[in-house]
C-alpha cells in the first residue's frame, strides 16, 4: 500500500492562502466551499508572542474513520493507498462521514448532495505532479510524496526535522505533517 | 492567550460555524426505531412469559405499531438524505465497519419479523384486517405460518428488538470523532428509553386497568434505570478527556443546558415518574399525560443527544471573517 | 462569536433563493469528471493583479476559464503565482465588471450615466479635448495612472501636447525611497526591488511586512533566506507575519524608526563595525555623519523607541556580523509620517555603512533586455513646464506628485481642464483627497476614467471607458530589470467580455479623431510587439508558445573587490552627507522628530496589506472575496476589555477629526499592541456597482484626514491618524 504524505513547514508558511485558491480553481470547487483552509495560532502576550500558520485539509488518514463509517462504500481508499476519495455515484448524502471525521469539517457537502473533499489531487499525482496546493505555494513550504520510500523528499524531511500531526490522539493516523 | 483563527473564510454548510448535519429527521428515526424495538421486545416478552391475559393489548394489539412506526422512521431517514436517488446504495453493499450499514441490514430483518409478529395475533387483535389478508392464499399461508411458529416469532422479535434498540444508540456512540456520543452508555440508554416509550404506548393504548397499572409500574422502573444511565453517562464524560469535558459543558451550562435538563430530564423523565407514582398510589391525574410526556421525553433524548453530539468536537477555531458573507456567492 | 445555527441556515436559504450561481463551477454528480480531462488550452500571460508582473499561463478547459499558474522560466515568479495571481480568473469572471462605455447625462434634473457606443464616447472626449486646447492650450490635460495600459494614454496626451502625469506609486508609495536612494547612491531601488535577499545572511525589515505584502519575488526570496537560516530582524510595532519568523522582533513605538536607525549608526560607527574599506572607497561624508550621530546612542533611542539598549546593540552587532550580506530592506510603501525621505536616507546610509549596496546578499545590480522601442515620432515639446506650475515646492521630485495634479484640476482657476484617470481609484488611494476631487470634478471640462470595475472613481467621471482585463488583451512586453534579463508576453487568453476593449485600442481610436494617428502607426498592437521581439532574435509567434524568454546577462550582478565605481551623484560617490539636500534647504543628514502624541482614548490607526487582496481592486473578485470577504480591525485584548468588545462584534471607528467609518468586524488579538489598531487597506467600498464588496468592511483611507506631507518629494504620510470606537 502506497502511503502518500503532505509535509508542511510552519517555519516558512506565511498563511497567505494561495493553497486555498489554487485548490479552488484546479478542482473547480463550487463557489463558497473550500477543501482546504489556513489556521493561524498565536500564543503569548504582547510583546512575547509566537505565531504558527497551518494550511489544513483532509489528512488522508491511514485509519480513516470516515471510510469505516460510510455505509455504502462511497468513501473509500484509492487504489490501495491512503488517499481517501468519495464516489459520488455511491454516496447517499447520509453525512455519517462528516460526523466521523475528528478533524471536523474534513468533508464538504456538494450542492448536488454528495460529499466532496480533498483528493490529494490524485488526478495530478497520477501524472507525477504535486497537488495543486503544493505546487502553487509561493514559499515552497509544502511538500508531497510517498513515505514508503525512505529516500523520498518527504521521508527525509521527517527524518531531519521535528514535526507534529494534528490530533494524533484520535488514532486516525493522519498523513499531513507539520514541521515545527 | 491562545488564539486559533481561521484566516481564510470558510463557510462549508453542515460544518460551519459548527457541525450541523442532522436536524429533526435522524432523531425522529432514532426515536421511532427505539420505540419499535421496545414494542417488539414487550410484545415478545409477554408472549414468551405467557402473560397474555394480564396484558392483552401489549401481547396482541400493540405489535401492529412496529412496522408502521418503523416505516415512518425510515421515511424520516430518507428525508434526511441529501442524495436521495442513491438510497438504494445502502443495499448494494455490506460495510462491516459501518454501524449504519449494519443498521440498514438489521432493519431489513426487523421488517419481516415485525410483520410476522403482527400476523401471529392478527385474527384476535384485528379480525377485519386479518380477514382481508386471509382472502389471499399467500396471506392465509403466512398467517398460518406465523400463528404456528408464534414462540419462534416472539423469540426472534425479542432478539431483533434488542439489536435494534442497541443499534440506535451504537449508531451514535460509534463516532469516536464526536466526544459527546462516544460513550458506551448510549446503547443501553437508548434501548431502555425505547422500552420505556413502548410501555407508555401500552398505557395509552390499553383499555384494561390492570394492564395500565402493570406498565405504569414497569415504566417507573425503566425511567429510573434511564436516570441512572444518564447519570453514569455524565460521570463518564466528566472523567474523560479534555474534549469530552468540553462536550459535557454543552449540557452543563452550555448551549444545550435548558434543552437537556428542563425539556428532557425534568419534563420528559422526572414529571412522568412522579405522575406514575401518583397513578399507582391511586391518586389519579390525567392518565394520558404521563405516557405522552414519556414519549415526548423519548424523542427529546434523541434530539438533544444528536444536537449536543454533533457540535461536540475535537477542534474549534474562531472565524476571522463573517462566513455568512460567503452566501453572497452561492 | 458563535453564529446561531438556525439564523445562519435561514439566512443562507434566503440568499440562495435570490439565486445567482457560477454555473461553470457547478457540476452535477453525473459529470463528476476529473479536472483537466477535457479540451485544455494554455495561453501565456503576465499577471496584472499587482505590479510585480509575474508571468504565468492561463488554462481553459472546454472553453471555460480554469486556472492561472506561474511560468517556471519567469524570474519574478519562478513558476508560482501568489494568492492574488492564482485568483486572477476572478477578475475575468466578476459579474460586476464595467460592460460598456458610460456617458454622464442629465435626466430630469438628475445626473446619471447613459451606456453609449464607443464612437459616441470617443467623439465626446475628442470634442472636449479640442475645445480645451482652443480655449486654454494643448498643455491643459493631465493623466493619473497606475497600471500597464496607462502608457498608451500617456503617449496620447504627450502627442496632444500635455506632458503632466503621475502614478500613485510615487507620492503614496515608494517615492520617498526612490528619492532617498537616488540622493545617496545616484539611483533608486526600482521595481522589482533590487534586493538580493536569497543570499542575505541577515535581513532587516523596517515595517515592510513581507508575507502579508505578497510581492512574489520578495516572499520567495525571504522564504529562501529563512530556509538558509539567515538572521531575520523585524522592526514593527505589530507582530507581523515576518516578525513571527524573526530571530529579533523589535516592537518599536510607531513613528520612531529614525531614532533606532540613528542609534544603529551610532553603534556601527563608534564600535568601528562598519565596512571601512567600502566606506572609504565609495562614500563621502563619514566625518559629518560620525559627528552627527554622537548624541544618538542606544540609551537615548530607548527613550524614544521603547526598545532596550541591549536589543539595539545586539541587533547592530548581528547586522555587522553578516555584512555585507546584510540587507536593511528599504521597504516599499514608505509614505508614513512625512519625514519619509529622511528615514529612507537613514536606511540608505545604514546600508552603505554595512557595504551592502552592490554586494551579494545586499542590493544586486539589475539588468534588463536591451529592447528597442517601436519607432514613433517624438511628441511635440510642451508649451509650459508643468512641474513648475503644479508642484514648484518639490524640485527634488523627479516625477508627478499625484495629489498636486488633483489640486491643479480643482477650481475655476485651475491649470488643468481635463483629466484622464487610468486604473487608480483615487478616493481610496490618496488620503483626504475627496473634497479636492469633488471640486475638480465640478470644475474640469473633461474627466475620463478608464477602469475595469465600477470603482468609486468612476462616479466622478464624465466618461467611463471599460477596459477588458489583463486576461483579454495584449500589453507592452514585460521587460523589468532583474537578476536575469527576460521578456514576458501578455496576450488575450479569452475574448473580451461585454463591450470592453484594451487601452491601446482606446488610445489609438482617440488619436484617430485628434489627427494624431502618426503616433500610433499600427493596426494591431501585437504588430509592435512582434517588431520589437524580432529586434532581439525572438518573435511574437515564439513568445506565444513560451511566454517568457531569458537573455544572458552582460554586466556583473555585484561589485568586485576594489572595483572603481562612479555613482550617479554629484560627487560621484555614495553621499552619506547630501550637499544636494543642504542646497535645497533640507537636512543634509537625517534628523529625528518625535511623532504626534496619541490623544487620550484614541489609538493609532495602523494599516497594511492582507495576502488575499491587492488594495481595493480585488475585494470584489469572487475568488478572493471568498478567501477574505471583509477586513477586521485588530484590537489588543486589553483595549478590547476596556471597550467591552469581543471577537466578531462590529464597531465603527471614529478618527481624531470626527470622521466615522463603516462598521467593521472586531478581531481581538495580541498581534497588535495596546496603543494601535490595525486594519487591511482596500475595504469599505461605497460604489453600488460592486455587489460583493460594497458596504463590507471599513476603509482606512477615509479615516486619514491628517496627512503629513514629505517636504522633500511631496509624499502623503498616512500614519498620523488616530481612532476611537463607536458601537455599531
Ligand atoms: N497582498 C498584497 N501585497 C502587496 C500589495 C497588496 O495590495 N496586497 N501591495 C504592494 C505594494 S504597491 C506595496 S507598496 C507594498 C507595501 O508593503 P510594505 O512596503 O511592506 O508596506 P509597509 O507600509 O512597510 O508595511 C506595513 C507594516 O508597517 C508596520 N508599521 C506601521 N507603523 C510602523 C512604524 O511606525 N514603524 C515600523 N517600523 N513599522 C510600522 C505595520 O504594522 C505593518 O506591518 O506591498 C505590495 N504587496
Ligand atoms: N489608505 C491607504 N491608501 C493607500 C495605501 C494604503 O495602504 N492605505 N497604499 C498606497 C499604495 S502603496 C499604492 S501603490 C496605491 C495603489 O493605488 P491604486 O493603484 O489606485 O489602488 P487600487 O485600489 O488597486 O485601484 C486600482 C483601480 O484600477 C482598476 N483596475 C484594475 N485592473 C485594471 C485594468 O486592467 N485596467 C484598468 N483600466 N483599470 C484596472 C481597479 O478597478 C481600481 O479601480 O495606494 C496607496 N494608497
Ligand atoms: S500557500 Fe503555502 S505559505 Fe501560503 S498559506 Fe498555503 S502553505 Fe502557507
Ligand atoms: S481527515 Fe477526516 S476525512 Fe480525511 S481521511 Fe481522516 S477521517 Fe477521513
Ligand atoms: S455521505 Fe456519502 S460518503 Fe458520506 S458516509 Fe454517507 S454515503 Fe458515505
Ligand atoms: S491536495 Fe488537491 S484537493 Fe487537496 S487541498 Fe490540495 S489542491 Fe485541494
Ligand atoms: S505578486 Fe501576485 S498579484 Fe502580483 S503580479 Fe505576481 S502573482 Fe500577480
Ligand atoms: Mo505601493
Amino acid at each position: 500500500m502506497a502511503r502518500y504524505a503532505m509535509v508542511i513547514d510552519t517555519k516558512t508558511c506565511i498563511g497567505c492562502g494561495d493553497c486555498v485558491v489554487a485548490c479552488k480553481t484546479e478542482n473547480k470547487v463550487p463557489a463558497g466551499l473550500n477543501r482546504d483552509w489556513v489556521v493561524e495560532a498565536t500564543r503569548g502576550t504582547y510583546p512575547d508572542l509566537t505565531t504558527e500558520f497551518r494550511s489544513e485539509r483532509c489528512n488522508h488518514c491511514s485509519h480513516a474513520t470516515c471510510v469505516y463509517t460510510c455505509p455504502t462504500g462511497a468513501s473509500h481508499y484509492w487504489r490501495d493507498s491512503n488517499i481517501v476519495l468519495v464516489d459520488a455515484a455511491k454516496c447517499t448524502g447520509c453525512k455519517a462521514c462528516i460526523a466521523a471525521c475528528p478533524y471536523d469539517a474534513r468533508l464538504i457537502m456538494h450542492p448536488d448532495g454528495y460529499i466532496d473533499k480533498c483528493t490529494f489531487c490524485h488526478h495530478r499525482v497520477e501524472q507525477g505532479l504535486d497537488p495543486a496546493c503544493v505546487s502553487s505555494c509561493p514559499t515552497r513550504c509544502m511538500h508531497f510524496g510517498v513515505l514508503d520510500d525512505p529516500g523520498s523528499h518527504v521521508s527525509r524531511l521527517l527524518k531531519s526535522r521535528t514535526y507534529k500531526v494534528l490530533l494524533s490522539e484520535t488514532g486516525n493516523q493522519p498523513n499531513v505533517y507539520y514541521l515545527i | 492567550m491562545i488564539e486559533e483563527v481561521l484566516v481564510t473564510a470558510r463557510s462549508n454548510p453542515k460544518i460551519d460555524p459548527s457541525l450541523g448535519i442532522w436536524s429533526w429527521e435522524v432523531p425522529m428515526y432514532l426515536f421511532l426505531g427505539g420505540l419499535t424495538a421496545g414494542i417488539m421486545c414487550f410484545a415478545a416478552l409477554i408472549i414468551l412469559l405467557r402473560k397474555e391475559d394480564q396484558a392483552p393489548w401489549a401481547a396482541k394489539k400493540m405489535a401492529i405499531w412496529a412496522p408502521v412506526l418503523l416505516t415512518v422512521g425510515m421515511g424520516a431517514l430518507f428525508l434526511d438524505l441529501e442524495h436521495k436517488l442513491y438510497v438504494y446504495r445502502f443495499y448494494t453493499t455490506f460495510q462491516i465497519s459501518s454501524p449504519m450499514s449494519w443498521g440498514s441490514w438489521i432493519l431489513l430483518l426487523v421488517y419481516p419479523v415485525s410483520i410476522l409478529l403482527v400476523l401471529c395475533s392478527i385474527r384476535d387483535a384485528y379480525p377485519r384486517i386479518g380477514g382481508v389478508i386471509e382472502r389471499f392464499s399467500a396471506g392465509r399461508w403466512i398467517t398460518a405460518f406465523a400463528c404456528y411458529h408464534r414462540q419462534q416469532v416472539a423469540t426472534w422479535s425479542l432478539v431483533l428488538g434488542v439489536f435494534l434498540g442497541f443499534y440506535t444508540g451504537i449508531l451514535l456512540s460509534a463516532f469516536s470523532a464526536r466526544p459527546f456520543w462516544n460513550t458506551g452508555f448510549l446503547a443501553p440508554l437508548f434501548l431502555i428509553s425505547g422500552l420505556s416509550s413502548a410501555a407508555a404506548l401500552v398505557v395509552l393504548g390499553t383499555r384494561s386497568q390492570a394492564e395500565r397499572m402493570m406498565f405504569t409500574k414497569y415504566d417507573i422502573g425503566l425511567i429510573s434505570l434511564e436516570l441512572a444511565l444518564i447519570a453514569l453517562l455524565l460521570v463518564n464524560l466528566a472523567t474523560g478527556t479534555g474534549v469530552q469535558l468540553d462536550a459535557l459543558k454543552n449540557v452543563m451550562g452550555g448551549e444545550f443546558t435548558t434543552r437537556f435538563w428542563l425539556y428532557f430530564v425534568f419534563i420528559g423523565l422526572l414529571i412522568p415518574v412522579v405522575l406514575n407514582y401518583r397513578e399507582i398510589s391511586g391518586r389519579r391525574t390525567w392518565a394520558f399525560l404521563s405516557p405522552v410526556l414519556v414519549l415526548y421525553g423519548g424523542y427529546m433524548l434523541r434530539l438533544v443527544t444528536v444536537e449536543a453530539g454533533q457540535v461536540s468536537t475535537w477542534t474549534r477555531y474562531t472565524q476571522s471573517f463573517d462566513p455568512v458573507l460567503l452566501d453572497l456567492l452561492r | 462569536m458563535r453564529l446561531n445555527r438556525r439564523e445562519f441556515i435561514k439566512l443562507s436559504g434566503l440568499l440562495t433563493a435570490g439565486g445567482f450561481l457560477t454555473p461553470a463551477l457547478l457540476s452535477g454528480c453525473a459529470s463528476q469528471r476529473l479536472p483537466g480531462t477535457g479540451q485544455v488550452t494554455a495561453t501565456p500571460t503576465v499577471c496584472d493583479i499587482c505590479f510585480w508582473k509575474c508571468a504565468g499561463t492561463v488554462y481553459a478547459e472546454d472553453g471555460q476559464p480554469w486556472k492561472v499558474v506561474g511560468n517556471p522560466d519567469d524570474p519574478h515568479s519562478t513558476g508560482r503565482l501568489c494568492t492574488r495571481g492564482t485568483g486572477g480568473i476572478g477578475a475575468y469572471t466578476d459579474r460586476d465588471r464595467l460592460k460598456q462605455p458610460l456617458l454622464r447625462v442629465s435626466e430630469g434634473g438628475r445626473q446619471t450615466f447613459k451606456p453609449v457606443s464607443w464612437e459616441e464616447a470617443f467623439d465626446f472626449i475628442a470634442g472636449r479635448m479640442q475645445s480645451i486646447a482652443q480655449q486654454h492650450g494643448n498643455d491643459r490635460l493631465a493623466l493619473l495612472s497606475h497600471g500597464s495600459g496607462g502608457k498608451h494614454f500617456e503617449r496620447l496626451l504627450k502627442a496632444f501636447g500635455s506632458h503632466a502625469y503621475a502614478h500613485p506609486s510615487f507620492a503614496q508609495c515608494r517615492g520617498p525611497r526612490e528619492v532617498a536612494f537616488a540622493l545617496t547612491y545616484g539611483e533608486g531601488v526600482g521595481s522589482p526591488d533590487r534586493t538580493d535577499m536569497e543570499h542575505s545572511r541577515c535581513v532587516v525589515l523596517i515595517g515592510s511586512h513581507i508575507g502579508e505584502n505578497l510581492h512574489n519575488g520578495q516572499v520567495q526570496t525571504l522564504a529562501e533566506a529563512i530556509n538558509k537560516d539567515a538572521t531575520l530582524i523585524t522592526v514593527d510595532p505589530r507582530f507581523s507575519v515576518a516578525a513571527g519568523k524573526s530571530k529579533y522582533w523589535l516592537p518599536i513605538k510607531p513613528g520612531t524608526d529614525m531614532a533606532l536607525l540613528l542609534a544603529w549608526m551610532n553603534v556601527l560607527i563608534n564600535e568601528g563595525l562598519y565596512d571601512r574599506d567600502y566606506v572609504e572607497r565609495y562614500t563621502v561624508g563619514l566625518e559629518q555623519l560620525t559627528r552627527h550621530v554622537q548624541p544618538f546612542n542606544p540609551e537615548w533611542a530607548y527613550l524614544e523607541t521603547g526598545l532596550a539598549p541591549k536589543l539595539i546593540r545586539d541587533t547592530a552587532h548581528a547586522m555587522a556580523a553578516s555584512a555585507p550580506a546584510t540587507l536593511v530592506h528599504p521597504g516599499r510603501h514608505v509614505t508614513w509620517y512625512g519625514d519619509d525621505t529622511q528615514r529612507e536616507r537613514a536606511i540608505a546610509i545604514l546600508n552603505a555603512l554595512l557595504g551592502s549596496w552592490g554586494r551579494k546578499g545586499g542590493f544586486y545590480s539589475q539588468e534588463k533586455v536591451d529592447l528597442p522601442a517601436f519607432p514613433v515620432p517624438k511628441p511635440p515639446r510642451p508649451a509650459t513646464d508643468w512641474k513648475q506650475i503644479v508642484q514648484p515646492e518639490f524640485p527634488l521630485s523627479p516625477t508627478g506628485v499625484s495629489q498636486k495634479i488633483v489640486e491643479a484640476c480643482a477650481g475655476p482657476e485651475a491649470h488643468f481642464k481635463g483629466l484622464f484617470v487610468y486604473g487608480t481609484n483615487l478616493p481610496h488611494t490618496i488620503p483626504a483627497i475627496k473634497p479636492t476631487l469633488e471640486t475638480a470634478a465640478d470644475s474640469l471640462d473633461l474627466l475620463v476614467v478608464i477602469d475595469t470595475m465600477p470603482a468609486e472613481i468612476t462616479g466622478y467621471a464624465d466618461v467611463v471607458l471599460p477596459e477588458c482585463t489583463y486576461l483579454e488583451r495584449y500589453d507592452g512586453l514585460r521587460n523589468s530589470p532583474e537578476r536575469v534579463p527576460s521578456l514576458a508576453l501578455r496576450m488575450p487568453a479569452f475574448k473580451p467580455r461585454h463591450e470592453t476593449k484594451p487601452a491601446w485600442w482606446m488610445a489609438k481610436q482617440l488619436a484617430g479623431r485628434l489627427q494624431l494617428e502618426k503616433y500610433f502607426p499600427w493596426h494591431d498592437y501585437a504588430d509592435t510587439l512582434d517588431w520589437q521581439l524580432r529586434q532581439v532574435g525572438s518573435s511574437l509567434e515564439e513568445m506565444q508558445k513560451i511566454g517568457v524568454k531569458r537573455f544572458p546577462r552582460k554586466t556583473p550582478m555585484y561589485f568586485s573587490t576594489g572595483q572603481d565605481i562612479r555613482f550617479e551623484t554629484p560627487s560621484g560617490k555614495i553621499e552619506l552627507y547630501s550637499e544636494t539636500l543642504a542646497e535645497y534647504g533640507h537636512d543634509p543628514l537625517p534628523r529625528y522628530t518625535a511623532p504626534d502624541k496619541r490623544p487620550e482614548g484614541y489609538y493609532r490607526l495602523n494599516y497594511g496589506r492582507g495576502p488575499a487582496h491587492t488594495f481595493g481592486r480585488t475585494t470584489n473578485n469572487p475568488l478572493l472575496f471568498e478567501l477574505m470577504p471583509e477586513n477586521a480591525v485588530w484590537i489588543n485584548p486589553r483595549v478590547a476589555r476596556q471597550w467591552q468588545l469581543k471577537n466578531g462584534d462590529y464597531v465603527q471607528l471614529k478618527n481624531q477629526d470626527g470622521v466615522v467609518s463603516n462598521r467593521v468586524r472586531v478581531r481581538v488579538t495580541e498581534r497588535t499592541g495596546p496603543n494601535a489598531v490595525f486594519m487591511i487597506h482596500g475595504f469599505g467600498h461605497t460604489a453600488k456597482g460592486l455587489r460583493l464588496a460594497t458596504g463590507v468592511g471599513a476603509d482606512d483611507a477615509g479615516l486619514m484626514t491628517s496627512v503629513k506631507v514629505d517636504p522633500i518629494m511631496g509624499g502623503t504620510g498616512m500614519r498620523a491618524n488616530f481612532v476611537t470606537f463607536v458601537k455599531a
